[in-house]
């Protein structure tokens, strides 16, 4: 689990901070010269180590495997989970080359740190569904149907960005929802009426997606109040800048918004 | 002293304390008040310690029977129940909660039941914090008391069965005073055991403040957003071990 120590760092920063001060420099004179064209003269080889919000699990691998199938050489190793998490190991040290999280706030612990090189850049946006069992067996049609009594509701913990926007489409709609758990990440909520221990949960549309015909998904117009724009970085200590930067190119590209678009993501 | 015993010795010795100390060093002292007596905080520590009771209580309810059939009776493929008792040490504590979802869940193949005939759902509910809590804590209880009772002498029942006591009254009055000091540091370990339990609980009974959200949990959570309440949770959560040390001092410190 990444719950690892979260201040004691400080000596491994000392250590670091040439080279960290090199790696700034040589991503800084690179992403000068080719972003758009694509005309560094190296081929990108080795592991790129991805950080991604919990919710970019299905197409980030798929991504992943065009990327190794393209760059021959390489391999894409994924730590998925909730954004917050990824953040907070990613400030404590976390070796990753590429942060995709699924909100800016969670995005700007990482850049409050200096640990983001360059700017974080949008590259799609989620709306929000409700997800019950198969056939909707409680006929749950609206947001404010979640408010029902009797009902077991799971959302994503407040810290975590599905959690900030279930409770701002909340606020949108006026209610007040008390759910039987704050979830750590969205794909446990998810999980939680997979296994009909919950009678619905809000979680993100690209779930509702990914898990096929295990759950049905609610549409409800509150979630226009609350897309979460996720934002995707090259992190300052990435171990392998090179590759870091031909993956984040691949998810900005034409072929990476069609698969992301396919999960169900929105363009940017 | 011989050098290649002393030096690694030192390093396993600091390794085991660095990080400790480290929660000490950087721990907010100046907000410490503060964040202690914030009403979360009472009320993750309050659902922890009740629920770590119950839990204990529920172990010894259970286990020391469970603890006196292993040591005291013979019958077939009990070495194999003794290995089946032990899972729960050596199982992930994640894979427990899920193992528990599957069993006891809404939807679980004893829950299932418990919900249509009893209308008892135990998934996100403090109930659930302690069974997911027993669960993990209660191997500790029934070896801790299995091993006291290997070690304690039958002949004392034995005379006791020979004199007219049945076999009941002599466990209650003859066996359970013997063997009183082995059930308490069980006791002790499946408490501190359950008071320290995250994965099983947040799988099996989701986290809701005052609900189920235990102080491990709360630690957790807080260390997303708010790293200084978690370090401060924590340090409560080191002082309660340490108590419970200090309690068990004279069983295992003195044993040298």
């Amino acid at each position: 689990m990444t719950r690892s120590a979260h201040r004691p760092r400080r000596t491994l920063q000392v250590a670091g901070a040439s080279a960290a001060a090199l790696l700034t420099l040589s991503a800084c004179s690179s992403s000068g010269t080719g972003s758009d064209k694509g005309s560094s003269p190296a081929k990108p080889s080795g592991t790129v180590t991805v950080f991604a919000a919990a919710s970019l699990k299905e197409s980030f691998e798929a991504l992943g495997k065009t990327f190794e199938k393209q760059h021959p050489g390489t391999k894409v190793t994924f730590n998925f989970g909730g954004s917050d998490t990824l953040a907070a190991s990613i400030t404590s040290g976390a070796p990753a080359d590429v942060f995709a999280a699924a909100s800016p706030k969670t995005m700007a612990t990482v850049t409050d740190q200096q640990d983001a090189a360059g700017t974080p850049v949008t590259f799609v946006r989620n709306r929000l569904e409700i997800a019950t069992p198969p056939g909707n067996p409680d006929h749950i049609s609206s947001l404010k149907d979640l408010t029902k009594p009797g009902l077991k509701v799971v959302l994503c913990d407040k810290t975590v960005p599905c959690g900030a926007a279930a409770q701002k489409a909340l606020d949108a709609g006026g209610l007040t929802l008390t759910p039987v758990s704050y979830e750590q990440d969205v794909k446990s909520a998810l999980t939680k009426v997979e296994l009909k221990e919950a009678d619905a949960a809000v979680v993100y549309r690209t779930d509702v997606r990914a898990a096929g015909d295990k759950v049905a998904g609610v549409d409800f117009p509150e979630s226009a109040q609350a897309v979460n724009d996720y934002p995707i970085a090259l992190l300052e200590n990435a171990p392998n800048p090179k590759a870091a930067k031909a993956f984040v190119a691949l998810v900005r590209s034409t072929e990476g918004r069609k698969a992301l678009s396919g999960a169900g993501f929105l363009k940017p | 002293m011989p050098v290649p015993l002393l030096v690694p010795a030192l390093i396993g010795l600091a390794f085991l304390l660095l990080p400790l100390i480290a929660l000490l060093v950087r721990a907010p002292w100046r907000s410490l008040p503060e964040q202690l007596t914030s009403a979360e905080v009472w009320e993750a520590l309050r659902l922890s310690l009740v629920c770590a009771t119950a839990a204990t209580g529920l172990s010894l309810v259970v286990g020391v029977p469970l603890a006196w059939l292993l040591a005291r009776t013979r019958f077939p493929g009990r070495g194999l129940v003794r290995a089946l008792v032990t899972l729960p040490l050596v199982l992930p504590p994640v894979v427990g909660g899920v193992a528990l979802l599957l069993a006891f869940g809404r939807n679980g193949v004893i829950g299932q039941w418990l919900d249509s005939w009893f209308g008892i759902t135990l998934p996100f509910t403090t109930t659930g914090v302690v069974l997911a809590e027993t669960f993990v804590a209660m191997p500790f209880l029934v070896i801790s008391v299995e091993g006291t009772l290997r070690a304690a002498d039958p002949r004392y029942e034995e005379a006791a069965t020979t004199l007219g006591a049945s076999r009941f009254t002599a466990f209650r009055r003859v066996t359970l005073p013997l063997i009183a000091p082995g059930i308490a540091a069980g006791a002790v370990l499946a408490w501190a055991r359950a008071l320290g339990e995250f994965g099983a609980t947040i799988t099996f009974a989701g986290n809701f403040p005052g609900r189920t959200q235990t102080m491990p949990l709360a630690v957790y959570l807080a260390l997303q957003n708010d790293p200084a309440a978690a370090i401060a949770l924590s340090l409560v959560l080191l002082a309660v071990s340490i108590a419970v040390l200090a309690a068990l001092r004279d069983r295992w410190m003195t044993a040298s």
